[in-house]
């Protein structure tokens, strides 16, 4: 690296070449920062995860704490209907009054007038943004993607979420990558550079059960509420699979030996 | 059919609607006890009726999809994820429908690779066969233009790169594309006119299909020894013996699709589908859907861009002629050693084309060390004319002189090194691609056309009823 500084350093005032040559020797180019420091999302085992995983109601709630108090910041969840919620353990009335919390635009009334209103559990969760315009300029020209299917919209998606908010920010970034303004370096994502800061800190959430709220607890409930967000139906899904497979278990079972049965004759 | 008919059923309802309508007979002969079938079929020829099966799924889980999906560039994302999440049973429909076009394509494919194997592309199966080929083609259509519809980055972009192909036909390729498009872009007349589309073709499989089963009735099935049929001792009912057989066959599918359906439905899926569509933002790498990857690299293998097209089309075309290049008597590979070897590395080559049709075409496999000459070239463009001349006169094979050059150029080591990885020599994804693509055509082309002349057959057995237990499917006793 000092042998291509100086080298550069000299090829400007001996040839007084464009600065630019010069950065362009100090740092990588975008495609070597990834091929050299993009990192695969670690694996987690998560209790939703394999056949018969299902979810962990506290850790739904949990993860939904961590999303309204921190990433509903900027991250819509358009997708989610507050009447969906009694899924992840709340109560009916548990429910009205989570929704009474925010306001939703409704109308228009009698007088033709647009107004607000608390939001009804048949009401979607509101989006902190009015619009993707809007959610651009407020955060730097990035847009910060509706979560409702982000952890089926990624490779590996609860792997990858979890370990992009969990452990992606622990690293500096190293030096022969360019950071410019409003980009944050993380080994997780494709490019390793992306416009999210840092979401999540040591405590930054008070849990009422009483778990820790390290950054890597709430990556991981955050994820575990977003897959359910993005597949509400998972448990019911492994649940009817179970049941269709042990009906195909002995239809398989049936049918081959009234197969035997019937090519008795046939080969002797 | 004569026409004066009359049905020989017992029950008097029956034959009172038979003799007019004789539906009951044309059941009973096309798949009943009235169909005399080889009796020597193997589990490769259950895959005919599990095709059948597919088609059924797919049309009745589409129609269902169908009562709930809306068919606007605004909506349509919104509303596959409404079936998904609001619609009673809805997630269990798509899943269904998503999965079970991928089935129905590893169905068809082993379907077909089975005739290719015991030759039942031949005579006096051609039509048959050509039927089949083009139930393929009618099923690619669908199979793409269904996957448009849920309106996320990969039916858009898909929809894109494939519509934008036929621009290479000559003359009257833009319009096309504008007919296709329905505008100047991939938008929502494209995709209301692919759904209606997506509607339509499957009840022209439909038909087609039913034409296939005709002609497969006229000959009857073929069977792995390949010879005919000699006489009834040949031949068992297909009903009771095949249907039991199909029973366990559906259940065995059924098993495994299921395990996808319930287990990991979105194994076969492309995430970047779980985004909607935005024209403004191109996803990194479209790739089709699997089934469409080995076509897609004997596309990509051919740098003109009508050539690719047209060799892509020949690669399904090739197959409707295919019993004419065939000119060995023999059907089944069984009694073809040379045949049945070369069937195995055209399979081996099917897969290696799919997966050269995912991979980035410029994904290096094999390095050969660096173009020296290019290298030096480079760096003369930055050394004063003397030294120039010097380097390019003669170029040095070795790196270390070559880096001394760089040095004397001003080139730092890490733009040196940049150079060097820049003209490395590899045998990459292309060249594989390029390679397995001639190797399809020569089989069909070259191969097949050759062996009937050279290849030693080996003995046929008498008939299926005597030595039904050839020399090599009897075990050593
Ligand atoms: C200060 C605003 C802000 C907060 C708070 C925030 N994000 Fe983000 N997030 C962004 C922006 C902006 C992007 C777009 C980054 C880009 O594309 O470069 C983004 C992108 C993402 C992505 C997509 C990365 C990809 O692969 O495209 C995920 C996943 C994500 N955020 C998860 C979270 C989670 C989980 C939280 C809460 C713990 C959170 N974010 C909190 C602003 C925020
Ligand atoms: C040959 C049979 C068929 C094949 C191969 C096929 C294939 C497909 C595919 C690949 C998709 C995209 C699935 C996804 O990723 O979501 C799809 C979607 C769809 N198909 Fe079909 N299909 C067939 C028949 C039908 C029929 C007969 C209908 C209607 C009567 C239908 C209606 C739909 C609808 C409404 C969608 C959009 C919903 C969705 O994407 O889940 N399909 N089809």
């Amino acid at each position: 690296m000092k042998k291509a500084l100086l080298s550069g350093f000299a090829a400007l005032t001996l040839l007084g070449a464009a600065p630019a040559a010069m950065a362009e020797e100090e740092y990588l180019t975008s495609e070597e920062a990834t091929e050299k420091y993009h990192k695969y999302p670690e694996h987690f085992s998560f209790p939703q995860s394999g056949i018969m995983g299902t979810f962990d109601r506290a850790q739904l709630q949990r993860g939904f704490q961590v999303y309204r108090e921190v990433c509903s910041a900027c991250h819509s969840l358009e997708r989610v209907a507050f009447r969906t919620l009694t899924q992840i353990g709340y109560s009916e009335e548990e429910v009205k009054a989570l929704a009474a919390e925010y306001e939703v635009q409704d109308g228009p009334d009698d007088d033709g007038e647009m107004y607000y209103r608390p939001a009804k559990p048949s009401d979607y969760i509101p989006s902190p943004y009015e619009n993707e315009q809007q959610s651009r300029a407020s955060n730097g020209g990035a847009y910060p993607p509706d979560l409702s299917l982000i952890t089926k919209a990624r490779p590996h998606g609860p792997d990858y979420v979890a370990s992009l908010v969990g452990l992606g920010y622990t690293d500096e970034a190293p030096e022969d990558v360019q950071v410019s303004d409003g980009q944050y370096y993380n080994p997780y994502f494709h490019t390793v550079l992306l416009a999210m800061a840092q979401p999540l800190y040591e405590e930054q959430v008070e849990y009422a059960d009483g778990t820790p709220a390290t950054i890597e607890q709430m990556a991981q409930d955050v994820t575990t509420f977003l897959t359910w967000a993005a597949e509400p139906s998972m448990e019911a899904r492994k649940r009817t699979g179970i049941g269709v497979m042990i009906f195909l278990a002995i239809l398989i079972v049936v049918s081959y030996v009234s197969y035997k049965k019937v090519w008795e004759d046939v080969k002797k | 059919m004569a026409h004066n008919y009359q049905s020989k059923y017992q029950n008097p309802v029956i034959n009172w609607i038979d003799t007019r309508l004789p539906i009951f007979w044309l059941v009973d002969t096309a798949v009943g006890a009235g169909h005399p079938t080889p009796k020597n079929l193997n589990y490769w020829w259950n895959f005919g009726s599990l095709a059948g099966l597919c088609l059924v799924i797919q049309l009745i889980s589409g129609f269902v999809l169908a009562m709930h999906y809306t068919p606007h560039a605004d909506m349509a994302f919104a509303s596959v994820e409404h079936i998904m999440r609001d619609v009673n049973y809805g997630w269990r429909i798509r899943y269904i429908h998503a999965n079970g076009a991928s089935f129905f394509f590893v169905v068809v494919f082993i379907h077909i690779f089975r005739g290719l194997y015991y030759g039942s592309y031949k005579a006096p199966r051609e039509l048959l066969w050509m039927l089949g080929v083009t139930i393929l083609l009618l099923m690619m259509a669908t199979a793409f233009m269904g996957y448009v519809l849920p309106w996320g980055q990969m039916s858009f972009w898909g929809a894109t790169v494939i519509t934008n192909l036929f621009s290479a036909v000559p003359f009257v390729g833009d319009s096309i594309v504008t007919l296709l498009w329905g505008g100047f872009s991939v938008d929502n007349p494209t995709l209301a006119r692919f759904f209606s589309l997506h509607y339509l073709l499957p009840f022209v499989i439909t038909g087609t299909v039913i034409l296939h089963v005709w002609a497969l009735n006229m000959p009857g099935s073929n069977n792995p020894s390949g010879i005919d049929v000699k006489g009834p001792q040949d031949t068992i009912p297909f009903h009771p013996y095949y249907t039991i057989k199909d029973v366990f066959g559906i259940a065995v599918f059924l098993a495994v699709f299921c395990a996808f359906v319930f287990f990991m439905p979105n194994a076969l899926g492309h995430p970047d589908n779980y985004i909607p569509a935005d024209p403004l933002a191109t996803p990194s790498h479209i790739v089709p859907e699997w089934y469409f990857l080995p076509f897609y690299a004997i596309l990509r293998a051919v740098p003109d861009k009508l050539l690719g097209v047209v060799a892509m089309f020949a690669s399904i075309g090739v197959l409707f002629v295919l019993p004419w290049l065939d000119t060995s008597p023999v059907r089944s590979a069984t009694f073809r050693p040379l045949y049945k070897k070369f069937f195995w590395i055209f399979i081996v080559v099917c897969f290696g084309l799919g997966w050269c049709g995912q991979a980035d075409t410029d994904m290096p496999l094999i390095p050969f060390g660096e173009d020296e000459q290019a290298i030096a070239e480079n760096i003369a463009a930055r050394l004063p004319a003397d030294s120039r001349a010097e380097l390019l006169a003669n170029v040095p094979g070795d790196l270390k002189v070559l880096e001394t050059y760089a040095t004397r150029a001003g080139m730092s080591e890490a733009a040196f090194e940049r150079l060097v990885e820049k003209e490395k020599v590899t045998f990459d994804v292309l060249h594989l691609n390029r390679l397995l693509t001639a190797y399809y055509f020569f089989h069909f082309l070259v191969l097949i056309p050759l062996l009937g002349w050279f290849e030693k057959t080996r003995p046929l057995p008498e008939s299926l009823s005597s030595p039904v237990l050839s020399p090599s499917a009897m075990p050593a006793e």
